[in-house]
Protein backbone atom coordinates (compact mmCIF):
# COMPACT_ATOMS: atom_id res chain seq x y z
CA UNK A 1 0.00 0.00 0.00
CA UNK A 2 1.51 3.40 -0.66
CA UNK A 3 -0.40 5.98 0.83
CA UNK A 4 -0.79 9.43 -0.64
CA UNK A 5 -2.14 12.75 0.97
CA UNK A 6 -5.55 14.21 -0.70
CA UNK A 7 -4.05 17.64 -0.51
CA UNK A 8 -1.18 16.53 -2.88
CA UNK A 9 -3.86 15.59 -4.94
CA UNK A 10 -5.73 18.86 -4.42
CA UNK A 11 -2.73 21.10 -5.27
CA UNK A 12 -1.70 19.37 -8.37
CA UNK A 13 -5.19 19.67 -9.64
CA UNK A 14 -5.59 22.94 -8.51
CA UNK A 15 -2.20 23.76 -10.83
CA UNK A 16 -3.48 22.12 -13.43
CA UNK A 17 -6.81 23.88 -14.00
CA UNK A 18 -4.71 26.63 -14.27
CA UNK A 19 -1.81 25.71 -16.44
CA UNK A 20 -4.59 24.37 -18.97
CA UNK A 21 -6.06 27.33 -19.41
CA UNK A 22 -3.15 30.07 -20.17
CA UNK A 23 -0.67 27.57 -21.87
CA UNK A 24 -1.92 25.17 -24.53
CA UNK A 25 -0.09 21.58 -24.15
CA UNK A 26 2.81 21.36 -27.03
CA UNK A 27 1.34 18.99 -29.14
CA UNK A 28 -1.65 20.99 -29.90
CA UNK A 29 0.56 24.22 -30.02
CA UNK A 30 2.50 21.46 -33.10
CA UNK A 31 -0.73 21.42 -35.00
CA UNK A 32 -1.63 25.26 -35.48
CA UNK A 33 1.85 26.08 -36.62
CA UNK A 34 1.20 23.10 -38.80
CA UNK A 35 -1.84 24.54 -39.82
CA UNK A 36 -0.34 27.64 -40.73
CA UNK A 37 2.43 26.15 -43.10
CA UNK A 38 -0.46 23.92 -44.98
CA UNK A 39 -3.53 26.80 -45.48
CA UNK A 40 -4.30 27.65 -48.37
CA UNK A 41 -6.62 30.45 -47.84
CA UNK A 42 -4.88 33.69 -47.31
CA UNK A 43 -7.84 34.88 -44.97
CA UNK A 44 -7.24 31.54 -43.20
CA UNK A 45 -3.89 32.24 -42.56
CA UNK A 46 -4.36 35.16 -41.26
CA UNK A 47 -6.82 33.98 -38.51
CA UNK A 48 -4.38 30.82 -37.95
CA UNK A 49 -1.69 33.88 -37.29
CA UNK A 50 -4.21 35.60 -34.72
CA UNK A 51 -4.27 32.50 -33.04
CA UNK A 52 -0.97 32.15 -32.71
CA UNK A 53 -0.46 35.40 -31.54
CA UNK A 54 -3.47 34.78 -28.74
CA UNK A 55 -1.31 31.61 -27.50
CA UNK A 56 1.78 34.06 -27.03
CA UNK A 57 -0.53 36.70 -25.29
CA UNK A 58 -2.28 34.08 -23.00
CA UNK A 59 1.40 32.74 -22.16
CA UNK A 60 3.05 35.72 -21.80
CA UNK A 61 0.40 38.41 -19.85
CA UNK A 62 -1.15 35.28 -17.33
CA UNK A 63 -4.58 36.19 -19.78
CA UNK A 64 -6.54 32.68 -20.14
CA UNK A 65 -6.58 31.52 -23.77
CA UNK A 66 -10.51 31.75 -23.84
CA UNK A 67 -12.61 33.54 -22.03
CA UNK A 68 -14.86 30.18 -21.68
CA UNK A 69 -12.52 28.42 -19.38
CA UNK A 70 -14.55 25.80 -19.81
CA UNK A 71 -16.44 22.99 -17.36
CA UNK A 72 -13.35 20.83 -15.95
CA UNK A 73 -13.68 17.36 -16.84
CA UNK A 74 -11.25 15.01 -14.64
CA UNK A 75 -10.04 11.60 -15.36
CA UNK A 76 -8.25 10.10 -12.42
CA UNK A 77 -6.93 6.25 -12.56
CA UNK A 78 -5.92 5.31 -9.23
CA UNK A 79 -3.90 2.58 -8.77
CA UNK A 80 -5.51 -0.45 -6.68
CA UNK A 81 -2.24 -0.23 -4.27
CA UNK A 82 -2.88 3.17 -3.33
CA UNK A 83 -4.18 4.36 0.00
CA UNK A 84 -5.75 8.14 -0.37
CA UNK A 85 -4.92 9.43 2.93
CA UNK A 86 -6.43 12.54 5.31
CA UNK A 87 -9.40 13.35 3.36
CA UNK A 88 -12.48 12.42 1.42
CA UNK A 89 -11.07 11.72 -2.78
CA UNK A 90 -14.18 13.65 -4.56
CA UNK A 91 -14.02 16.65 -1.67
CA UNK A 92 -10.18 17.19 -2.73
CA UNK A 93 -10.35 17.06 -6.65
CA UNK A 94 -13.57 19.71 -6.08
CA UNK A 95 -11.30 21.63 -3.96
CA UNK A 96 -8.92 21.84 -6.08
CA UNK A 97 -11.08 22.86 -8.77
CA UNK A 98 -12.37 25.75 -6.65
CA UNK A 99 -9.18 26.95 -5.72
CA UNK A 100 -7.57 26.77 -9.69
CA UNK A 101 -10.79 28.78 -10.84
CA UNK A 102 -10.98 31.21 -8.47
CA UNK A 103 -6.65 31.41 -8.05
CA UNK A 104 -6.17 31.68 -11.38
CA UNK A 105 -9.04 34.29 -12.38
CA UNK A 106 -10.61 31.47 -14.74
CA UNK A 107 -14.12 32.06 -15.40
CA UNK A 108 -16.83 30.41 -13.19
CA UNK A 109 -19.31 28.93 -15.94
CA UNK A 110 -21.31 26.66 -13.75
CA UNK A 111 -24.64 26.40 -12.72
CA UNK A 112 -26.34 24.06 -9.90
CA UNK A 113 -29.25 23.01 -12.20
CA UNK A 114 -29.59 22.31 -16.18
CA UNK A 115 -33.58 24.08 -15.26
CA UNK A 116 -32.89 26.34 -12.12
CA UNK A 117 -29.49 27.28 -13.58
CA UNK A 118 -27.94 29.58 -10.64
CA UNK A 119 -24.39 29.87 -11.06
CA UNK A 120 -22.10 27.86 -8.49
CA UNK A 121 -19.17 30.51 -8.53
CA UNK A 122 -17.10 28.91 -8.16
CA UNK A 123 -17.03 26.04 -11.37
CA UNK A 124 -17.60 23.25 -9.65
CA UNK A 125 -18.37 20.85 -9.79
CA UNK A 126 -16.22 18.93 -12.07
CA UNK A 127 -17.49 16.21 -14.18
CA UNK A 128 -15.00 13.11 -12.66
CA UNK A 129 -14.24 9.92 -14.23
CA UNK A 130 -12.87 7.51 -12.55
CA UNK A 131 -10.93 4.60 -12.98
CA UNK A 132 -9.34 1.85 -10.62
CA UNK A 133 -6.04 0.11 -12.49
CA UNK A 134 -2.90 -2.14 -11.49
CA UNK A 135 0.17 -0.44 -9.60
CA UNK A 136 0.46 2.25 -7.13
CA UNK A 137 0.31 5.36 -9.14
CA UNK A 138 -2.42 8.11 -9.65
CA UNK A 139 -2.56 9.53 -13.44
CA UNK A 140 -4.86 12.70 -13.30
CA UNK A 141 -5.84 14.14 -16.77
CA UNK A 142 -7.69 17.64 -16.27
CA UNK A 143 -9.66 18.43 -19.74
CA UNK A 144 -11.28 22.13 -19.03
CA UNK A 145 -14.10 21.65 -21.91
CA UNK A 146 -15.65 25.18 -23.39
CA UNK A 147 -19.57 24.48 -24.71
CA UNK A 148 -19.22 26.40 -28.19
CA UNK A 149 -17.84 22.98 -29.21
CA UNK A 150 -19.20 20.88 -26.35
CA UNK A 151 -23.01 22.02 -27.99
CA UNK A 152 -21.95 20.90 -31.39
CA UNK A 153 -21.28 17.15 -30.15
CA UNK A 154 -23.29 14.48 -31.05
CA UNK A 155 -23.98 10.77 -30.28
CA UNK A 156 -25.72 8.29 -33.42
CA UNK A 157 -27.19 4.63 -32.47
CA UNK A 158 -26.24 3.54 -36.06
CA UNK A 159 -27.42 -0.22 -36.97
CA UNK A 160 -24.58 -2.45 -37.72
CA UNK A 161 -25.33 -3.10 -41.51
CA UNK A 162 -24.46 1.12 -41.56
CA UNK A 163 -20.54 -0.36 -41.07
CA UNK A 164 -17.86 2.02 -41.24
CA UNK A 165 -19.57 4.51 -44.14
CA UNK A 166 -21.91 5.22 -41.45
CA UNK A 167 -19.82 6.10 -39.22
CA UNK A 168 -17.59 8.21 -41.31
CA UNK A 169 -21.42 10.09 -42.64
CA UNK A 170 -21.84 10.58 -38.72
CA UNK A 171 -18.42 12.29 -38.13
CA UNK A 172 -19.08 14.35 -41.33
CA UNK A 173 -22.30 15.27 -40.33
CA UNK A 174 -21.46 16.23 -36.88
CA UNK A 175 -18.41 18.53 -38.58
CA UNK A 176 -20.69 20.27 -40.99
CA UNK A 177 -23.06 20.91 -38.25
CA UNK A 178 -20.45 22.20 -36.15
CA UNK A 179 -19.17 24.27 -38.59
CA UNK A 180 -17.92 28.22 -37.40
CA UNK A 181 -19.99 27.52 -33.93
CA UNK A 182 -17.19 24.98 -32.93
CA UNK A 183 -14.50 27.74 -33.43
CA UNK A 184 -12.61 25.64 -36.18
CA UNK A 185 -9.92 24.43 -36.41
CA UNK A 186 -11.17 21.83 -34.49
CA UNK A 187 -10.07 18.39 -32.82
CA UNK A 188 -12.80 15.59 -33.41
CA UNK A 189 -12.56 12.96 -31.03
CA UNK A 190 -15.07 9.91 -31.99
CA UNK A 191 -15.97 6.62 -29.87
CA UNK A 192 -17.31 4.22 -31.47
CA UNK A 193 -18.57 0.67 -29.90
CA UNK A 194 -20.13 0.28 -26.19
CA UNK A 195 -23.01 1.33 -25.26
CA UNK A 196 -25.25 4.89 -24.99
CA UNK A 197 -22.92 6.71 -22.29
CA UNK A 198 -19.26 3.88 -23.58
CA UNK A 199 -18.83 5.50 -27.08
CA UNK A 200 -19.35 9.22 -25.20
CA UNK A 201 -17.10 8.54 -22.73
CA UNK A 202 -14.81 7.19 -25.39
CA UNK A 203 -15.00 10.12 -27.36
CA UNK A 204 -14.19 12.67 -24.79
CA UNK A 205 -11.16 10.46 -23.59
CA UNK A 206 -9.95 10.71 -27.69
CA UNK A 207 -9.97 14.41 -27.04
CA UNK A 208 -7.13 13.98 -24.49
CA UNK A 209 -4.89 12.17 -26.55
CA UNK A 210 -1.59 14.12 -26.35
CA UNK A 211 -0.75 14.07 -30.40
CA UNK A 212 3.04 13.60 -29.75
CA UNK A 213 3.07 10.82 -28.04
CA UNK A 214 2.44 7.32 -31.12
CA UNK A 215 -0.61 5.75 -30.45
CA UNK A 216 -1.28 2.20 -29.98
CA UNK A 217 -4.00 1.48 -32.25
CA UNK A 218 -5.96 -2.17 -31.41
CA UNK A 219 -6.82 -2.72 -35.18
CA UNK A 220 -5.06 -0.73 -38.29
CA UNK A 221 -7.93 0.54 -40.07
CA UNK A 222 -8.50 2.71 -37.29
CA UNK A 223 -5.73 4.45 -38.35
CA UNK A 224 -6.25 4.56 -41.67
CA UNK A 225 -10.11 5.61 -40.97
CA UNK A 226 -8.49 8.80 -38.69
CA UNK A 227 -6.32 9.60 -41.79
CA UNK A 228 -9.28 9.36 -44.04
CA UNK A 229 -11.56 11.92 -42.05
CA UNK A 230 -9.46 14.44 -41.16
CA UNK A 231 -8.77 14.61 -45.43
CA UNK A 232 -13.05 14.74 -46.00
CA UNK A 233 -13.42 17.03 -42.47
CA UNK A 234 -10.65 19.46 -44.42
CA UNK A 235 -12.19 19.36 -47.80
CA UNK A 236 -15.30 20.35 -46.44
CA UNK A 237 -14.05 24.21 -46.47
CA UNK A 238 -15.10 25.29 -43.03
CA UNK A 239 -11.52 26.49 -42.47
CA UNK A 240 -10.35 28.19 -39.62
CA UNK A 241 -13.12 30.49 -37.92
CA UNK A 242 -15.42 29.13 -40.58
CA UNK A 243 -13.69 31.43 -42.68
CA UNK A 244 -13.96 29.31 -45.34
CA UNK A 245 -9.80 27.12 -45.69
CA UNK A 246 -8.39 24.02 -45.96
CA UNK A 247 -7.89 23.51 -42.41
CA UNK A 248 -10.91 22.63 -40.73
CA UNK A 249 -9.51 20.07 -38.06
CA UNK A 250 -6.25 19.31 -36.51
CA UNK A 251 -7.09 15.74 -35.93
CA UNK A 252 -10.01 13.31 -35.64
CA UNK A 253 -8.66 10.79 -32.40
CA UNK A 254 -10.94 7.33 -32.81
CA UNK A 255 -11.34 5.10 -29.75
CA UNK A 256 -13.22 1.83 -29.84
CA UNK A 257 -14.32 -0.83 -28.00
CA UNK A 258 -16.45 -3.69 -28.10
CA UNK A 259 -19.84 -4.12 -28.37
CA UNK A 260 -23.38 -5.55 -28.67
CA UNK A 261 -24.24 -7.67 -31.62
CA UNK A 262 -27.39 -5.20 -32.23
CA UNK A 263 -25.48 -1.85 -32.41
CA UNK A 264 -23.26 0.23 -33.69
CA UNK A 265 -23.01 3.46 -31.36
CA UNK A 266 -20.59 6.36 -32.23
CA UNK A 267 -20.18 9.31 -30.67
CA UNK A 268 -18.68 12.57 -31.85
CA UNK A 269 -17.21 14.96 -29.37
CA UNK A 270 -16.28 18.11 -31.05
CA UNK A 271 -13.62 20.11 -29.41
CA UNK A 272 -11.96 24.27 -30.72
CA UNK A 273 -8.66 24.65 -31.43
CA UNK A 274 -8.07 25.65 -27.57
CA UNK A 275 -7.67 22.11 -26.80
CA UNK A 276 -6.82 21.52 -23.54
CA UNK A 277 -5.46 18.96 -21.39
CA UNK A 278 -2.77 18.00 -19.27
CA UNK A 279 -1.79 14.89 -17.53
CA UNK A 280 0.44 14.20 -14.32
CA UNK A 281 1.30 10.94 -12.34
CA UNK A 282 1.15 11.27 -8.13
CA UNK B 1 -11.11 44.96 -47.08
CA UNK B 2 -10.30 46.86 -44.22
CA UNK B 3 -12.62 49.52 -42.65
CA UNK B 4 -12.84 51.41 -39.38
CA UNK B 5 -16.05 52.39 -37.78
CA UNK B 6 -17.07 54.53 -34.36
CA UNK B 7 -19.94 54.11 -32.70
CA UNK B 8 -23.26 55.19 -32.81
CA UNK B 9 -23.24 53.23 -35.51
CA UNK B 10 -24.27 55.89 -38.44
CA UNK B 11 -26.89 54.32 -41.30
CA UNK B 12 -24.36 55.49 -44.36
CA UNK B 13 -21.61 53.62 -42.57
CA UNK B 14 -23.20 50.36 -42.13
CA UNK B 15 -24.26 50.27 -45.75
CA UNK B 16 -20.81 50.42 -46.72
CA UNK B 17 -20.08 47.45 -44.93
CA UNK B 18 -20.10 44.31 -47.07
CA UNK B 19 -20.14 40.08 -45.71
CA UNK B 20 -16.22 39.28 -45.64
CA UNK B 21 -14.73 42.70 -44.52
CA UNK B 22 -12.26 43.10 -41.85
CA UNK B 23 -13.78 46.06 -39.96
CA UNK B 24 -11.96 47.82 -36.67
CA UNK B 25 -14.16 49.41 -34.64
CA UNK B 26 -14.02 52.02 -31.76
CA UNK B 27 -15.96 53.08 -29.43
CA UNK B 28 -18.83 52.33 -26.83
CA UNK B 29 -20.55 48.58 -27.05
CA UNK B 30 -22.34 46.79 -24.69
CA UNK B 31 -22.01 42.82 -23.55
CA UNK B 32 -24.76 40.91 -23.12
CA UNK B 33 -25.19 36.78 -23.31
CA UNK B 34 -27.96 34.55 -22.63
CA UNK B 35 -29.01 35.29 -19.07
CA UNK B 36 -28.76 38.89 -19.73
CA UNK B 37 -31.03 38.06 -23.14
CA UNK B 38 -33.06 36.78 -21.12
CA UNK B 39 -33.52 38.99 -18.84
CA UNK B 40 -33.80 41.80 -20.93
CA UNK B 41 -37.01 39.89 -22.87
CA UNK B 42 -39.03 39.28 -19.25
CA UNK B 43 -38.19 43.46 -18.72
CA UNK B 44 -39.88 43.89 -22.04
CA UNK B 45 -42.79 41.30 -21.32
CA UNK B 46 -43.72 43.75 -18.28
CA UNK B 47 -43.15 46.76 -20.03
CA UNK B 48 -39.89 47.91 -18.31
CA UNK B 49 -36.93 49.66 -19.70
CA UNK B 50 -34.25 47.88 -20.90
CA UNK B 51 -30.96 49.20 -18.77
CA UNK B 52 -28.64 49.74 -22.41
CA UNK B 53 -29.66 52.25 -25.11
CA UNK B 54 -30.24 50.01 -28.10
CA UNK B 55 -30.45 52.73 -30.75
CA UNK B 56 -27.37 52.92 -33.19
CA UNK B 57 -25.82 50.24 -31.09
CA UNK B 58 -23.39 47.42 -30.94
CA UNK B 59 -24.22 44.03 -28.44
CA UNK B 60 -21.05 41.88 -28.05
CA UNK B 61 -22.18 38.49 -26.92
CA UNK B 62 -19.20 37.77 -24.38
CA UNK B 63 -18.80 37.04 -20.74
CA UNK B 64 -15.09 37.55 -19.93
CA UNK B 65 -13.26 36.15 -17.47
CA UNK B 66 -11.95 37.89 -14.39
CA UNK B 67 -9.47 40.60 -14.66
CA UNK B 68 -6.80 40.34 -12.41
CA UNK B 69 -5.43 43.67 -10.18
CA UNK B 70 -3.96 46.30 -13.25
CA UNK B 71 -6.04 44.17 -15.83
CA UNK B 72 -8.96 45.89 -17.86
CA UNK B 73 -10.67 42.67 -18.32
CA UNK B 74 -10.03 39.27 -18.81
CA UNK B 75 -9.61 36.68 -21.61
CA UNK B 76 -12.35 38.44 -24.08
CA UNK B 77 -13.40 36.19 -26.79
CA UNK B 78 -17.29 35.97 -28.14
CA UNK B 79 -19.90 33.44 -27.36
CA UNK B 80 -21.50 31.26 -29.68
CA UNK B 81 -24.54 34.06 -31.25
CA UNK B 82 -27.20 31.68 -32.48
CA UNK B 83 -28.23 30.77 -28.59
CA UNK B 84 -29.52 34.68 -28.82
CA UNK B 85 -31.84 34.04 -32.05
CA UNK B 86 -34.93 33.91 -30.15
CA UNK B 87 -34.16 37.61 -28.54
CA UNK B 88 -32.30 39.07 -31.53
CA UNK B 89 -35.28 40.10 -34.01
CA UNK B 90 -36.98 42.36 -30.73
CA UNK B 91 -33.69 44.11 -30.22
CA UNK B 92 -33.16 45.02 -33.93
CA UNK B 93 -36.68 46.35 -34.08
CA UNK B 94 -35.65 48.49 -31.31
CA UNK B 95 -33.17 49.52 -32.50
CA UNK B 96 -30.18 47.78 -31.93
CA UNK B 97 -27.89 48.34 -35.30
CA UNK B 98 -24.45 45.65 -34.70
CA UNK B 99 -24.12 42.16 -33.23
CA UNK B 100 -20.49 40.49 -32.12
CA UNK B 101 -20.47 36.66 -31.97
CA UNK B 102 -19.67 33.87 -33.36
CA UNK B 103 -21.16 31.23 -35.83
CA UNK B 104 -24.68 31.41 -37.38
CA UNK B 105 -27.75 32.97 -37.23
CA UNK B 106 -31.00 32.04 -37.92
CA UNK B 107 -33.10 33.13 -40.89
CA UNK B 108 -35.34 35.33 -38.79
CA UNK B 109 -32.31 37.06 -37.18
CA UNK B 110 -30.62 37.46 -40.68
CA UNK B 111 -34.95 38.53 -42.04
CA UNK B 112 -34.59 41.44 -39.12
CA UNK B 113 -31.25 42.66 -40.19
CA UNK B 114 -32.12 42.74 -43.89
CA UNK B 115 -35.51 44.80 -42.68
CA UNK B 116 -34.16 47.47 -40.42
CA UNK B 117 -30.16 47.32 -42.17
CA UNK B 118 -28.41 46.42 -39.21
CA UNK B 119 -25.27 44.06 -39.26
CA UNK B 120 -23.76 41.01 -37.71
CA UNK B 121 -19.92 40.39 -36.79
CA UNK B 122 -17.63 37.64 -36.04
CA UNK B 123 -14.73 37.92 -33.69
CA UNK B 124 -12.93 35.22 -33.85
CA UNK B 125 -13.72 32.36 -31.45
CA UNK B 126 -10.67 31.74 -28.86
CA UNK B 127 -9.30 34.25 -29.27
CA UNK B 128 -10.04 36.06 -26.10
CA UNK B 129 -6.25 37.17 -24.58
CA UNK B 130 -5.26 38.98 -28.20
CA UNK B 131 -9.23 40.59 -28.31
CA UNK B 132 -8.81 41.93 -24.29
CA UNK B 133 -5.62 44.10 -25.56
CA UNK B 134 -8.18 46.18 -27.62
CA UNK B 135 -10.57 47.15 -24.71
CA UNK B 136 -9.65 50.16 -22.90
CA UNK B 137 -12.31 50.15 -20.03
CA UNK B 138 -14.82 47.74 -18.80
CA UNK B 139 -17.79 48.72 -16.50
CA UNK B 140 -20.75 47.08 -15.34
CA UNK B 141 -23.61 48.69 -15.64
CA UNK B 142 -27.08 45.99 -15.34
CA UNK B 143 -27.34 42.59 -14.14
CA UNK B 144 -23.85 42.40 -11.77
CA UNK B 145 -25.65 39.40 -9.80
CA UNK B 146 -25.37 37.53 -13.20
CA UNK B 147 -21.79 37.47 -12.72
CA UNK B 148 -19.79 37.24 -16.40
CA UNK B 149 -22.85 37.22 -17.97
CA UNK B 150 -23.49 41.18 -16.38
CA UNK B 151 -24.01 44.05 -19.12
CA UNK B 152 -20.54 45.80 -19.47
CA UNK B 153 -19.80 48.89 -21.27
CA UNK B 154 -17.18 48.68 -23.27
CA UNK B 155 -14.88 51.42 -24.71
CA UNK B 156 -12.91 49.88 -27.69
CA UNK B 157 -10.24 51.28 -29.83
CA UNK B 158 -9.90 49.05 -33.32
CA UNK B 159 -11.47 46.31 -32.20
CA UNK B 160 -10.43 43.61 -34.92
CA UNK B 161 -14.12 41.75 -36.78
CA UNK B 162 -15.74 40.50 -40.07
CA UNK B 163 -18.59 41.09 -41.51
CA UNK B 164 -20.46 37.68 -41.63
CA UNK B 165 -24.50 39.07 -42.75
CA UNK B 166 -24.26 42.66 -44.24
CA UNK B 167 -27.37 45.09 -44.29
CA UNK B 168 -28.55 43.08 -47.52
CA UNK B 169 -28.37 39.85 -46.11
CA UNK B 170 -25.13 38.58 -48.02
CA UNK B 171 -23.67 35.44 -45.49
CA UNK B 172 -19.68 35.03 -45.57
CA UNK B 173 -20.55 31.23 -43.77
S1 LIG C 1 -15.55 26.74 -28.39
FE1 LIG C 1 -13.49 26.75 -27.51
S2 LIG C 1 -12.39 28.46 -28.43
FE2 LIG C 1 -14.58 28.71 -28.84
S3 LIG C 1 -15.29 30.05 -27.20
FE3 LIG C 1 -15.64 27.96 -26.51
S4 LIG C 1 -13.78 27.33 -25.39
FE4 LIG C 1 -13.32 29.21 -26.54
Amino acid sequence: MREVDISEITKEIKEMCIQANYVLSSDMQTKLEDAVQKEESSLGIKILKQLEENLKIAESEQIPICQDTGMTVIFIKIGQEVHIINGDLEEGIQKGVREGYQEGYLRKSVVNDPILRENTKDNTPAVIHYEIIKGDKIEITVAPKGFGSENMSRIFMLKPADGIEGVKEAVLTSVREAGPNACPPMVIGVGIGGTFEKCALLAKKALTRDLNKSFSYPYPYIKELEEELLKKINELGIGPGGLGGTQTAFAVNIETYPTHIAGLPVAVNICCHVNRHITRII
Amino acid sequence: MDKYIHTPLKEEEIAELKAGDFVFITGTIYTARDAAHKRMYEALRKKEELPIELKNNIIYYMGPSPAKEGQVIGSAGPTTSSRMDKYTPELIDLGLKGMIGKGRRSDQVREAIIKRKAVYFAAIGGAGALLSKCIISSQVIAYEDLGTEAIRKLEVKNFPVIVVIDSEGNNLY
